[in-house]
């Protein structure tokens, strides 16, 4: 089942800016992309498996918002998680996100949260 | 309006479709309608890569047009279909399945056939040819049940048969009649070094074998010799050469070359004026060629003649440079002198299995021709100077051997460098592949380069080198080139400095609602950082957010999500208390400590969360940033010179100190390394560094843009035996200049051999001040060594820089998912798992 996980005051997290968070064992890069327009994927870079995409840099591509993975550059769409330079290997995991009374909320699957299995598993075998 | 002629082209093979790609390059369509017919049942392909698709690449990979290509222009394409006839007179042709397709003019690209010798038994299960993807699939279906295969064949095509056969994991021989291998393009000499090498490799070679019989029981078991020897084998693939596929030619009553092959003009026209013929079925001047690069070069002048032009061939070179086996092998020009007094130059290089010759002209004023095994790096230099019919050097051995350090822009530039060199290592692409997709594809930009070749998607180093090509490739092909930052800017570097520098922009929101487009991207965001910090020296945390990782947290990122930390260690002098600090602070945080090749001690496996606390016990220590994770100065590298070194002239040491404490923190284009020697053994290696300074008995040379990295070279001299002070000053000239027109993320090298002029005309801004802006340089250097400061001591005493310090927006916790092993007794990262998270929670 889905759970909306309250994450967040609005006010913690600069727009333009970015951040991780952890429920459990999952780590999502969180992205404040611009006024209202939020953002949340998977913290795992899929290339080597290192919990470090919330340190990347945020930009665009043709409009479509993009987080860079700080170690080698890696593209990534924020909005559908696909590898910008085409490789089908490495997608992201992406999340829903939205606003209410001033927080922020994600919305993962519940069993995630307590289980052992974690949906990152999913790509990097 | 006039109808459209229709133009058929029978032949689907690399040069029936370069045909294609010219005549829709040149805008075709609205004169002709094309027809083309494929014996295949693929669309064209890349023959000359085959022995890839034992390696694991796809057809799909080796296409050279999908289908689709072919539909979009208006092209029919009839594949898997004979062309049987063509009725000259009432100008048709008929397919196996029974076309009758008309033509107005037609057009031979059959390519060639396998040449099979006449050898008793070649119908035996197991025996194969080498020439089709369908050949491929029945030779690697076939291998499965075999351990031994023989190619007949020692030529290129046989190599590259038996380099498939070796990556079938199959023990492979190479039978060649003749007495060394490549017996067309190499002399006995070279054959042996290339035999060598790939014997080294485990495959066997068998010369001066001429095949008589395939031997076995309905299938291969057996070679027998004409000399009554015998090789017991599992499979045969025959790779003995080619011939002109010119069946329909002769058929069709066109006139045939003496070698055979389907005569044709200058004009590629064969004795019927409106049928042509190109590649490998066409016989020029009694000559057939059975290379690509000829093949093209026919479909390009034939394309321009069928549209109107009266272009002519006259004929080709059969130069080629590749890879057999994984030994370079070239060869240019006339490699077979029978006359004895053949004016030959050789270089035998046996330790390294690295043989060179070059045959001179009988005055030894120009190259007619050479060959190169083991080392081909050299191919693109002979090739243009044999190909232009330059005069060669009085010594022409020189040739031959490394050119020395030069300042000519030309002989470092990337346009030198051969197509098989690597560019990026980490998905094997060369440049010879970059420029096929950069041309093929009309690639303009680096994503699209990169997207199409996965070139630069590894760890990244190759990026500035595949930047150069592609611009390169650009100029050639006559597009301006865009020197756009990216696509939020529509500026270079020197550009976009100069509007920020002019209306004092002090932040990258300011300059993107200026002067760009979008969000901004991970090139323009770090280039602006840069670019302001160049300008203005502010603190690197006040521009949030469009630093690389590095500068974001002022440390530097490694594989595992972790920092290094490096203090700053002026010239590689240190005292013993400061060494006794960073030692503790290692041992206190469980760091791993390591000598830099700057002279310097880098602490690795810091956490996110730790770098505040590891400063501010160095900073107590009396140490500061060292700024390892910036584009910046990073060292001035020195040995102890005269102070303490019996052979040293100046002291280099105190010089060193002086420079890296006058640049320290100056950001730049990329990082800025320097060096100091006390006197010409140059044990500080200032040669290879960005400046670098060697002591005279008069006082200093100065040498700049040199480079250790992915491309060595060597810095050159800019002035010599001139005192401290003139050092200094024509330094703060220098950077200060590389720092306002250097590309972003371009070393001092590359910008140098990028340069109009080169090195005279950095000479003459530096020293003679030609542009009349030594004094403005002079000034700006100034302002920036005044606002240095130690950026890790600021941001301690900054409660709001330190909040990004934490790993966790929701919680206080560290991160779980870093995990070390012991090794030698320090950290390392743990080796990556294939299931982190799953692994880590049962710890």
């Amino acid at each position: 089942m889905e759970v909306w996980k309250k994450v967040i005051n609005l006010k913690d997290i600069a727009i333009g800016s970015k951040g991780c968070v952890k429920f459990g064992s999952l780590q999502i890069a969180l992205v404040h992309y611009s006024k209202h327009e939020w953002y949340a994927v998977q913290n795992l870079c899929p290339h080597q498996q290192q919990n470090v995409l919330s340190r990347g840099l945020i930009g665009d591509r043709q409009g479509e918002p993009k987080l860079v993975c700080p170690l080698h550059k890696n593209a990534f769409s924020l909005k559908t998680g696909k590898h910008l330079e085409g490789n089908a290997d490495m997608q992201l995991q992406t999340f829903p996100v939205k606003e209410e009374e001033g927080y922020l909320f994600i919305k993962v699957e519940e069993q995630f949260l307590t289980s052992l299995e974690s949906p990152m598993l999913a790509n990097c075998a | 309006m006039l109808t459209k002629q229709q133009l058929v082209v029978i032949g689907n093979g690399m040069v029936g479709c370069r045909l294609c790609e010219e005549l829709i390059e040149k805008k075709s369509e609205e004169i002709f309608k094309i027809v083309v017919f494929g014996n295949e049942r693929l669309p064209a392909y890349d023959r000359v890569h085959l022995s890839e698709y034992f390696a694991g690449k796809s057809a799909d990979d080796l296409t050279l047009q999908p289908v689709d290509w072919y539909v979009k222009h208006g092209i029919d394409l009839w594949l898997g279909d004979h062309i049987m006839a063509i009725d000259r007179k009432n100008k048709y042709v008929i397919s196996e399945q029974g076309c009758h397709v008309p033509y107005d003019k037609l057009v031979l690209a059959t390519g060639s056939s396998p040449f099979v010798p006449p050898v008793s038994g070649a119908e035996k299960k197991g025996v194969f040819v080498y020439r089709t993807l369908e050949d491929l699939d029945n030779i690697i279906l076939y291998s499965k049940q075999v351990k031994t295969a023989a190619v007949i064949g020692g030529g290129l095509l046989g190599l590259e048969a038996a380099k498939a056969m070796m990556d079938l994991g199959v023990d492979t021989h190479v039978v060649e009649c003749a007495p060394s291998l490549m017996p067309r393009q190499l002399d006995e000499a070279a054959g042996k070094f290339l035999q060598l090498k790939i014997e080294d490799l485990g495959v066997n070679v068998h010369l001066n074998k001429l095949t008589h019989e395939f031997r076995g029981n309905g299938r291969v078991e057996s070679i027998l010799f004409a000399d009554a020897s015998e090789l017991a084998v599992d499979m045969v693939v025959i790779s003995a050469g080619i011939r002109a596929a010119d069946e329909l030619g002769k058929r069709s009553d066109l006139q045939l070359g003496a070698r055979g092959g389907i005569a044709v003009n200058n004009y590629l026209q064969t004795s019927d004026p409106d049928i042509y013929a190109i590649g490998e079925c066409a016989s020029h001047e009694n000559t057939t060629y059975g290379l690509v690069g000829p093949g093209y070069q026919m479909a390009s002048v034939l394309a321009d003649n069928l549209l109107g032009a009266t272009r002519e061939f006259s004929g080709a070179d059969m130069s080629c440079q590749l890879k057999l086996l994984g030994v370079d092998v070239a060869s240019f020009g006339d490699t077979h002198s029978d006359d004895e007094r053949e004016n030959a130059v050789i270089l035998e290089n046996h330790k390294d299995g690295i043989y060179k010759k070059l045959i001179l002209s009988e005055d030894g004023q120009r190259l007619l021709g050479g060959m190169l095994v083991g080392d081909t790096s050299d191919y693109g230099r002979l090739l243009s100077s044999y190909q232009a019919g330059v005069p060669i050097p009085k010594a022409p051995e020189s040739l031959l051997v490394p050119p020395a350090t030069s300042s000519d822009k030309d002989a470092t530039s990337v346009a030198f460098l051969p197509a098989s060199a690597m560019v990026c290592s980490c998905n094997n692409v060369t440049k010879g592949d970059l420029v096929q997709a950069i041309r093929q594809e009309n690639i303009q930009e680096l994503a699209g380069l990169k997207g199409s070749t996965k070139g630069g998607t590894g760890c990244g180093g190759c990026i500035p080198l595949m930047k150069d090509i592609l611009a390169l490739e650009l100029e050639k092909s006559g597009v301006a080139i865009d020197r756009s930052l990216c696509e939020h800017f529509p500026y270079d570097r020197q550009g976009l400095r100069e509007l920020i520098q002019k209306n004092k922009l002090y932040t990258f929101g300011q300059v993107l609602e200026k002067y760009g487009t979008g969000q901004g991207c991970e090139v323009c965001r770090p280039a602006i950082a840069s670019i302001l910090a160049g300008c203005w020296n502010d603190h690197v945390l006040n521009h949030q957010d469009i630093q690389d990782t590095n500068d974001h947290y002022m440390a530097n990122t490694q594989r595992n999500g972790t920092y290094s930390v490096v203090p700053r260690v002026p010239g590689g002098e240190l005292t013993p208390d400061q060494l006794i600090a960073i030692g503790q602070v290692a041992k206190e945080f469980d760091l791993y400590t390591k000598i830099t090749g700057g002279q310097r001690i880098d602490l690795f496996g810091a956490r996110l969360e730790d770098l505040p606390k590891i400063w501010q016990k160095l900073i107590d220590a009396g140490m500061e940033s060292g700024h390892a994770y910036g584009k910046a100065l990073r060292t001035v590298k020195s040995c102890v010179g005269s102070t303490w070194c019996r052979f040293g002239v100046q002291d280099s040491t105190s010089l060193a100190i002086e420079l890296e404490n006058r640049y320290k923190g100056l950001r730049a284009p990329h990082k800025i390394k320097g060096g100091v020697s006390g006197c010409i053994r140059e044990c500080a290696e200032a040669q290879s560094k960005d400046f670098g300074v060697i002591a005279t008995e008069q006082g200093w040379n100065l040498y700049v843009c040199g480079n250790g990295g992915a491309k060595p070279q060597h810095a050159i001299l800019l002035a010599s035996d001139i005192d401290t002070n003139t050092v200094i000053r024509y330094l703060d000239r220098f950077l200060m200049y590389y720092i306002h027109t250097a590309e972003h993320l371009t070393r001092t090298a590359t910008w140098l051999n990028n340069m109009d002029g080169g090195i005279d005309h950095l000479k003459d801004v530096v020293i003679h001040d030609s542009l009349g802006i030594a004094e403005q340089l002079e000034y700006e250097m100034q302002q920036l060594i005044n606002s240095y400061q130690c950026e890790w001591t600021a941001t301690l005493q900054d409660p709001d820089k330190l909040k990004r310090f934490r790993p966790f927006l929701n919680t206080e916790e560290t991160d779980p998912t870093i995990q070390f092993i012991k090794e030698r007794g320090q950290i390392r990262p743990a080796p990556p798992v294939k299931q982190p998270v799953l692994e880590l929670l049962e710890i």
